[in-house]
């Protein structure tokens, strides 16, 4: 079981990563769209901390931090960023579509919704094969919005599939703000509806998360699905490109008082676990850890392009 | 045996889920209902709930959950009602079918058919009778096919799902009713190949699906007036087999596609285009085409038949490229 170190450790690291990716895309070594976990870190550091090896995670385009949490190497994830060879999806998917099979790690999906029925297909074959194993399903509030976020929420609760369905509510759809684009924004009403265990939690306290994890996670693996809201805030841009007209800086400046990091950090300090020489450290790791990431992304390869029209087919009896 | 499309259908369906107990079929009323226009009657009893499975009306839901449990190793049958519902699951299959692989370097694969009815002819107007096979002909990531005979529809279902890349079947609801001669062990489509349906040596007919049968009617009646037509079957929309009608354009040198899609924009226009690229110096005269009127198609039997490929048009789009015999 993760501890409160164990948890700290976790988010520590992908902040420092997130940073890294924010100062590499201003040197042009990251492209096209990136978006930064910077703020909801808590969210996946405390959900995957319940997960077994063996358990499914689907997420979003926001998803470097969740990559991380469930094994995927960070050198890959770096060098997938780079669009390097050695990326953990070949350098074809980049910032937005990471994937490990060989973790369960499904992606990296950038449609908003577009991932929800992937997990449900996920637990409908290890209902249908007998297997005992939870898929876990990330996605933004802006996803409500989608009829696939509804139809995914009745199939699973139909079927009685293994989903624990955890939505990032970081209150804004890109721009969007959730009051300006649900009727009622109450999430777990709206998830309570389709007969599923609802309920919100405090996505800036990462033991909080843990803990409404803990009690999902088992319900989930009983065979039944659960819908988790998670109350959490983006530090940074919706993406590099985003000038933030649509918040205020007080309120940005509001949320980072309640840094889920600073927080628990304040928690393992009064309580004695770590003093500042501790806390120092566990810094140096995590800054150790995205050095040698960025090292092995730098030290990556293209790929050739003689083999741009790869991985369309199947390479064993498939065609062109 | 003479068989229905319909049932040499659900025969292939019943032996899929018989022989492989990956496989299992699910869509909008397959089980209770036996399927909308049939084809699975009976299948519920056979092999229960959980592999004849019925789904809401929930379109991308569905067909995404099918595209995830393909993912994780199953081999399961989606169909839906026809083609024009697809579009509800467009994102499905373009943004994840298509592209998980690609997206994860060749990692995940989706091993998952799609059934779907296609085709106009029965008077379901607008909205139950297009033909937009030629739409999901242009995504790489996917194979498509479409059966013009009884024999390949129900022959075309295993190779389908012995495939390691999604494969959509677009089944022209004509089919179902047809009746054809099968033999007890209905032989595998080779389902990377464009078939000749009949020799000629004038000029080539290539077509696929509903107007196939439409092509070789009208190569009957021009035959009885002298002209000698070949008859191509391209039956899988994607990958484009050019090999086979290419060889039959350069013996007879003329060529007229036909396509239940429309015009603009269409495979048929793909089809000219290779032609051109790669015969051009093999033509005696400019490719034709028959394809569907550029209109939603109307509701009234004489306006949907004046709208679709007819026998009279082919037969006037080969007697304008041929002379009258």
């Amino acid at each position: 079981m993760r501890d409160r170190l164990d948890l700290l450790r976790d988010m520590l690291l992908v902040r420092h990563f997130e940073e890294r990716c924010a100062r590499l895309y201003q040197e042009t070594k990251i492209r096209g769209f990136l978006h930064l976990y910077v703020g909801e870190e808590a969210v996946a550091t405390g959900v995957l901390a319940e997960l077994e090896p063996g358990d499914n995670l689907v997420a979003t385009y926001r998803e470097h931090g969740h990559a991380l949490l469930k094994g995927v190497d960070a050198g890959a994830v770096m060098a997938e960023m780079f669009g390097r060879a050695e990326g953990c999806s070949g350098g074809r998917g980049g910032s937005m579509h990471l994937f490990d099979a060989s973790k369960r790690f499904y992606g990296g999906n950038a449609i908003v919704g577009g991932g929800l029925p992937l997990a449900v297909g996920l637990a409908l074959a290890d209902r249908l094969t007998g297997t005992r194993r939870v898929t876990v399903c990330f996605f933004g509030e802006g996803a409500v919005a989608e009829g696939e976020f509804h139809e995914c929420m009745n199939l699973a609760a139909l079927w009685d599939l293994p989903v624990l369905f955890c939505c990032e509510n970081n209150l804004y759809a890109m721009g969007t703000a959730l009051e300006r684009s649900e009727a009622d924004t109450d999430l777990t009403v709206r998830a309570a509806t389709y007969g599923m265990a609802a309920w919100s939690v405090d996505g800036m306290d990462v033991e909080a998360v843990q803990q409404a994890a803990r009690r999902a996670v088992a319900m989930v693996r009983e065979g039944r699905p659960a819908f988790l809201e998670f109350r959490t805030y983006r530090f940074r841009a919706h993406s590099m490109y985003d000038p933030e007209l649509y918040r205020d800086k007080a309120e940005v400046a509001q949320w980072k008082q309640r840094d889920p990091i600073a927080l628990l950090k304040a928690r393992l300090l009064d309580d004695g676990t770590v003093d500042d020489a501790a806390l120092d450290a566990l810094e140096a790791r995590a800054v150790a850890a995205v050095d040698a990431a960025v090292a092995f992304a730098e030290a990556g390869t293209l790929e050739p392009v003689d083999t741009l029209t790869r991985h369309v087919y199947a390479e064993t009896g498939g065609a062109t | 045996m003479k068989l229905s499309g319909r049932e040499a259908m659900r025969r292939a369906i019943r032996r899929a889920l018989a022989g492989d107990e990956r496989v299992f079929l699910m869509g909008e009323d397959v089980g209770r209902y036996g399927g909308c226009f049939g084809v699975s009657k009976g299948l519920l009893d056979e092999f229960g709930p959980d592999r004849v499975r019925d789904t809401p009306l929930s379109e991308s839901a569905f067909v995404g959950a099918g595209i995830g449990a393909a993912m994780a190793g199953m081999r399961p049958i989606v169909e839906i009602m026809t083609c024009n519902f697809s579009l509800l699951a467009l994102d499905q299959i373009l943004n994840n079918a298509a592209t998980l692989r690609h997206m994860s370097a060749g990692q995940l694969g989706v091993p998952l058919v799609i059934r779907m009815t296609t085709g106009g002819g029965r008077q379901l107007a607008a909205q139950h009778s297009h033909s937009l096979e030629g739409w999901y002909a242009h995504i790489p990531g996917i194979k498509v096919l479409a059966p013009g005979t009884v024999e390949d529809l129900a022959g075309m279902l295993q190779p389908a799902l012995a495939d390691p890349d999604p494969v959509l079947i677009f089944e022209h609801g004509g089919l179902y009713n047809a009746e054809e001669e099968l033999a007890d062990e209905a032989p595998v489509v080779d389902i990377e190949r464009a078939v000749v349906r009949r020799a000629g040596t004038d000029l080539t007919l290539i077509t696929y699906g509903g107007s196939l049968a439409v092509c070789l009617d009208a190569a009957e009646q021009l035959a009885a007036g002298g002209t000698s037509v070949e008859v191509v079957d391209l039956r899988v929309l994607r990958p484009l087999d050019d090999a086979t009608f290419l060889d039959s354009v350069r013996r007879t040198h003329r060529a007229v596609v036909v396509d239940e899609g429309w015009r603009s924009v269409s495979l048929a226009a793909e089809v000219s285009a290779r032609i051109m690229e790669q015969a051009f110096w093999e033509l005696d005269g400019p490719v034709g085409r028959v394809c569907t009127a550029e209109v939603p198609l109307p509701y009234p039997r004489h306006l949907e038949e004046a709208a679709l490929p007819s026998v009279g048009r082919v037969v006037d789009a080969v007697r304008a490229l041929v002379g009258d015999g």
